[in-house]
């Protein structure tokens, strides 16, 4: 066998596997025996996995459908039945759910094998996967920088080659922020596309869940199963989802904004270079690039902290120590429970949000806080909208910066809530975005760009990402060689 | 100095669905601690609501009933607190953009025909269930659950326009009787399923400034409601009598001692957090679901009782009796076809009713044993004079406790009525020959002596005799002899 | 807007965190940061603009129908830190509020 099974894309795997010539238990022994051998003791991409009980998934999984034996590691704010569900919490230590959430049950029912859960900032609150009570993950392309965040464990699993797919969530970029720093693909779809039924809610009108994987097909393909109304989810829509299976048919026709105002101050050098090459893939492809001014503005990043937090602070009161979860052993009445097992159990991030949304919806500040950036919401809509009457998609930076070094912004929380001044706009307008990976820069750091789209406009998104990946920098594993070698793989 | 009450009410109807009003979990009362829980009702991480289209649909009967103005686009909204049986620790409610505003409750008090104005009704889900166990020893627990959780509930507010505790009794006498004709609600309140708070303040008579109020929680019977409003217009009538201010607070009042307590003082306020709930789209009311609940409301309980005087001719005071429930309104009105209506009606309210309260049933128990067909036989005979009187009341304690048809009933109990001119003729001769004097007595015009003579047949009769009828056989006898 | 640390504590009460005396200060000082910077909205332009809602209208509706998804009592209370016979048990209510 030439190529080893953990490089294989989840098509190839899935092809395999329902024609009988490997079995989804082989499929995800490769990942563990092979990369993950070498790399998940430093990266700490995984926090609740364990080999029986990813055996168990494996042998059960149909061999048929769209992901047939495909391994995937969901983030650990999705609800899973067979292992815990703890949003890298001490509040949750231990929990286990009792229901799969709705893209878990989707995931198994198209035959993929859930292999374990992905490390993420509490609550997923963070960008770079530091405030994960389990301890950080690191970049497998440098140990010493963050793989981003939230959802830096998904992420980081599926750069290093243990899953070809992985879900994460994406609140203000938690999906794509994490994809471009570790050099993936990463989806957030429109908003209400796939359900949000057992993911632990963060800010409930801005989380999606989204889709890591090393390939643009992957990507469609896991949106194609997972997409789709949810009657579990008041805020998934009824309508079919839009059609991703074209995503092979190329950019000729297809208008992309290129709005380089973003990028002419306080974005790094080799991002704006990666935005050029790409831009020059989709024009060789036959697309067409539309300049324009784009302003989301930071008071996007406001309201942004606004809504995010105001919703966090209600969604995550029930975190009491009364049903599940931590409860402070000094606790004499219910109030001292309430607040002894809230503080031991929440860290300093999440609190802090606990503390700025509690505020934001207090009274006197309703209005001027939470009601405005409501309303400030309904302005990017507008803008959104009317950029995407002039073309099908932008093409923008994903992060400003490469990844950044670990401790190095865990201290200044508005330094780290301005580093998602690209994607929150996708969460606010309630749109699909997606990260590409463009290459690698010569120090081995992966750079990115991202694309958004207009409402239900991931087709055009993926069959660009697809045009730059055929045209460009194909996305690639972090010193590959090495695993290759050590690896015994002779299956 | 006079002063005059003014009272708010906030009832709160939990409505007889058959599921919670977010999630698909049975709406049961009184079963096994959570047994009817999900993760939605339980408030599990990740779990989200869903709204109940039968809640809503209960909702509009009511809102059209009242003639409430209805919001076409209403919306949710998270009520932020903590508490134990509160499972998310926010209630699902609506605040700013509750689905009915205004409309009127048209009651009767003390004979008096009023329209309370309402303020607002909205939709909301229940909470569960805390059981704090007397303290006792060094460890006192209390154990929570929440099988109720989730219930779905309407809040109706009313405006500050009742004036006294008899208004407030009415009122929700009115109200029960209404949600319980729409088929929304049992609305027990001894079963929780109406509660009711109570805002109170005094200002002097003739004043249109409202004084500062308290609020009276825990009445949870309408008997309840009148005594402690009673309690606290007379506790803040005597501290302002004695120029003490009324502060803003919390009251409870304790029905077994008829005792108010202070629960919590305005200081202690909370700060709710209201803001719209983003896990639910906004409530839409088409025309055509209007449309449908509009048809579905049965007649309105007042225009009924407004009916039965105007076709049957009932005084007001027998209409309001026979038309307090739907099950009563429709009992007599089946009994009645064909008879006599005031007639019924005075022998449903008196006799039928003393043999409910009596046996210390309710209307429903006795339309099960008695259903109208067979009162409807048995009053049939009693307005054909086929039946006496004194027999027909006995009959009625029979036709509660026994199984069986008019005939068979007289057969069980040995009974064979002199029913007919014939059976009595030879009883009346015979009194005639027994009794000479009183008879010479009533020829001579004394005629309250026919009373004693009647009650002779009575006796001799064994009591199965017809009065009516006796008394004009021994009128035409006696004419037939002197 | 600058919140001292009484706000603090204010705040702090309502959300059931507990923030230690010598925090309280560090916290207003990151909280007064973050206001400061979304106090950009306060500036901004947004007439005509209403709140945003984001849920979709057209869903269909669930039916009164009871579903399949419940839990029995010994699954509901299996994550419970104290639990007895069916129910959650929690230390005494000592503020005795239940709005």
């Amino acid at each position: 066998m030439s190529r080893p099974l953990w490089k294989e894309s989840a098509a190839a795997i899935s092809a395999r596997v329902r024609a009988g010539e490997i079995t989804a238990v082989e499929a995800m022994d490769a990942g563990w025996d092979g990369p993950a051998s070498l790399w998940e003791h430093d990266v700490h991409a995984v926090v609740h996995t364990d080999r029986e009980a990813r055996h168990a998934a494996a042998e059960a999984a149909p061999a048929r459908g769209l992901l047939a034996g495909v391994p995937v590691l969901v983030k650990d704010n999705l609800c899973t039945v067979d292992y815990p569900t703890t949003c890298c919490s001490r509040i949750l230590a231990g929990y286990h759910a009792p229901y799969d959430a709705t893209v878990v049950r989707r995931l198994r029912e198209a035959g993929a094998v859930i292999v374990g859960k992905g490390n993420m900032d509490e609550f997923a609150m963070g960008s770079s996967t530091e405030f994960s009570c389990y301890g950080p993950t690191r970049n497998p392309w440098d140990l010493s920088r963050v793989p981003g965040g939230s959802s830096g464990g998904p992420a980081a699993a599926v750069a290093y080659g243990l899953v070809p797919v992985a879900l994460g969530s994406d609140t203000g970029g938690s999906v794509r922020q994490p994809a471009a720093f570790c050099g993936v693909y990463g989806l957030k779809p429109t908003y209400g596309r796939l359900s949000r039924y057992g993911l632990v809610a963060f800010g409930s009108s801005l989380d999606q869940v989204g889709i890591f994987a090393r390939h643009a097909g992957d990507v469609a393909t896991t949106f194609a199963a997972l997409a789709g109304w949810d009657e579990y989810d008041a805020t998934s829509r009824p309508a079919p989802a839009p059609d991703v299976s074209n995503w092979d048919a190329g950019v000729t026709g297809l208008r992309f904004g290129w709005p380089a105002n973003l990028w002419a101050n306080g974005v790094d050098g080799a991002i704006v270079d990666a935005l050029e090459r790409s831009a020059n893939a989709l024009e060789r492809a036959g697309g067409t690039r539309v300049p324009m001014e784009f302003l989301p503005g930071e008071y996007a990043v406001a309201a942004y902290y606004l809504v995010a937090t105001a919703e966090a602070s209600s969604n995550l009161a029930r975190f009491d120590g009364v049903r599940y979860g931590l409860r402070s052993s000094d606790a004499t009445d219910v109030r001292s429970l309430y607040v002894r097992s809230r503080s031991e159990g929440f860290g300093p991030e999440v609190r802090r949000r606990i503390l700025l949304g509690t505020y934001a919806l207090s009274s006197g500040y309703y209005d001027a806080y939470y009601l405005q950036a409501q309303r400030a919401r309904t302005r990017i809509r507008r803008e959104y909208a009317r950029a995407f009457e002039s073309c099908d998609f932008l093409l923008l930076p994903a992060a400003p910066t490469l990844p950044f070094r670990v401790g190095e912004k865990v201290d200044d929380p508005l330094a780290m809530y301005l580093s998602d001044v690209f994607t929150i706009g996708a969460n606010l307008a309630g749109t699909p975005g997606l990260s590409v990976p463009v290459g690698v820069t010569p120090e081995g750091l992966p750079t990115a760009v991202q694309l958004l789209g207009p409402q239900d406009g991931e087709g055009a998104l993926l069959r660009a990402a697809r045009a730059i990946e055929v045209n460009g920098d194909v996305a690639r594993l972090p010193r590959e060689h090495e695993v290759e070698a050590s690896w015994p793989g002779k299956r | 100095m006079a002063w005059e009450a003014v009272i708010g009410l906030e009832c709160h109807i939990q409505l007889r669905t058959r599921t919670k009003m977010f999630c698909e979990c049975e709406v049961v009362f009184g079963d096994e601690a959570n047994s009817h829980v999900c993760p939605t009702c339980l408030g599990l991480p990740g779990a989200l609501p869903r709204l109940n289209a039968g809640a809503i649909r209960m909702a509009l009967r009511l809102g059209l009933a009242l003639g409430c103005d209805i919001r076409h686009e209403s919306q949710f909204a998270r009520k932020n607190y903590f508490y134990p049986d509160m499972p998310k620790n926010y209630q699902i409610t609506q605040y700013d953009r509750p689905l009915f505003e205004h409309g009127t409750l048209p009651v009767v008090v003390e004979g008096e025909a009023r329209e309370f104005a309402l303020t607002r009704i909205h939709c909301e889900e229940d909470a569960g269930k805390s059981f704090h166990p007397e303290r006792t020893g060094d460890r006192s627990r209390s154990r929570v659950e929440f099988n109720r959780a989730g219930t779905p509930l309407l809040e109706l507010v009313t405006e500050p326009v009742l004036r006294s505790p008899a208004d407030c009794a009415a009122f929700l006498v009115t109200l029960r009787r209404l949600v319980r004709a729409l088929g929304i609600s049992d609305a027990d309140m001894e079963k929780g399923q109406l509660r009711c708070d109570a805002n109170v303040s005094l200002r002097p008579e003739g004043a249109s400034l409202l004084g500062v109020k308290t609020e009276l929680k825990n009445l949870n019977s309408i008997k309840g409601v009148e005594r402690g409003v009673a309690a606290e217009i007379e506790r803040q009538r005597r501290a302002l009598d004695s120029g003490e201010r009324i502060v803003q607070a919390t009251l409870l009042y304790d029905a077994d001692h008829d005792k108010l307590a202070i629960m919590r003082t305005k200081e202690q306020a909370h700060d709710y957090r209201y803001f719209p709930d983003p896990d639910l789209p906004l409530l839409v009311v088409s025309e055509a679901e209007l449309e449908q609940a509009r048809a579905s409301l049965p007649e309105l309980p007042w225009r009924r009782v407004q009916r039965f005087v105007a076709q049957y001719g009932l005084p007001p005071y027998d209409a309001a009796v026979l038309g307090d429930s739907r099950e009563l309104a429709d009992y007599y009105e089946e009994c009645a076809a064909g008879l006599d209506p005031k007639f019924v009606a005075n022998w449903l309210m008196t006799e039928a009713l003393r043999a409910v309260n009596e046996r210390a049933w309710d209307v429903a128990r006795w339309t099960a044993q008695v259903p109208a067909a067979r009162m409807a036989d048995f009053l049939g005979r009693v307005a054909r004079k086929e039946l006496p009187g004194p027999l027909a009341k006995q009959f009625i304690g029979w036709l509660a406790d026994e199984a069986g048809g008019v005939d068979e009933l007289l057969a069980r109990h040995g009974v064979s009525v002199k029913g007919t001119a014939e059976d009595l003729r030879p009883i009346v001769k015979a009194v005639l020959d027994e009794n000479p004097g009183p008879v010479a007595q009533y020829l001579a015009g004394k005629t309250v002596t026919m009373g004693f003579l009647v009650g002779q047949v009575m006796k001799k009769s064994g009591g199965q005799a017809v009065p009516t009828l006796a008394q004009q056989l021994l009128i035409e006898e006696m004419a037939a002899r002197s | 807007m600058r919140i001292d640390r009484d706000e603090v504590r204010r705040i702090a009460e309502l959300a059931r965190l507990e923030i230690a005396d010598d925090d309280a200060a560090a916290v207003a000082g990151q909280l007064s940061g973050v206001l400061d910077f979304v106090a950009t909205l306060q500036q901004l332009d947004l007439d005509g603009c209403e709140p945003s809602t984001f849920a979709p209208a057209d869903a269909p509706p669930r039916e009164d129908v009871p579903g399949v998804r419940g839990l029995d009592p010994f699954a509901a209370t299996a994550a419970a830190p104290e639990s007895d016979e069916g129910y959650f048990v929690v230390p005494p209510v000592v503020e005795n509020v239940n709005p």
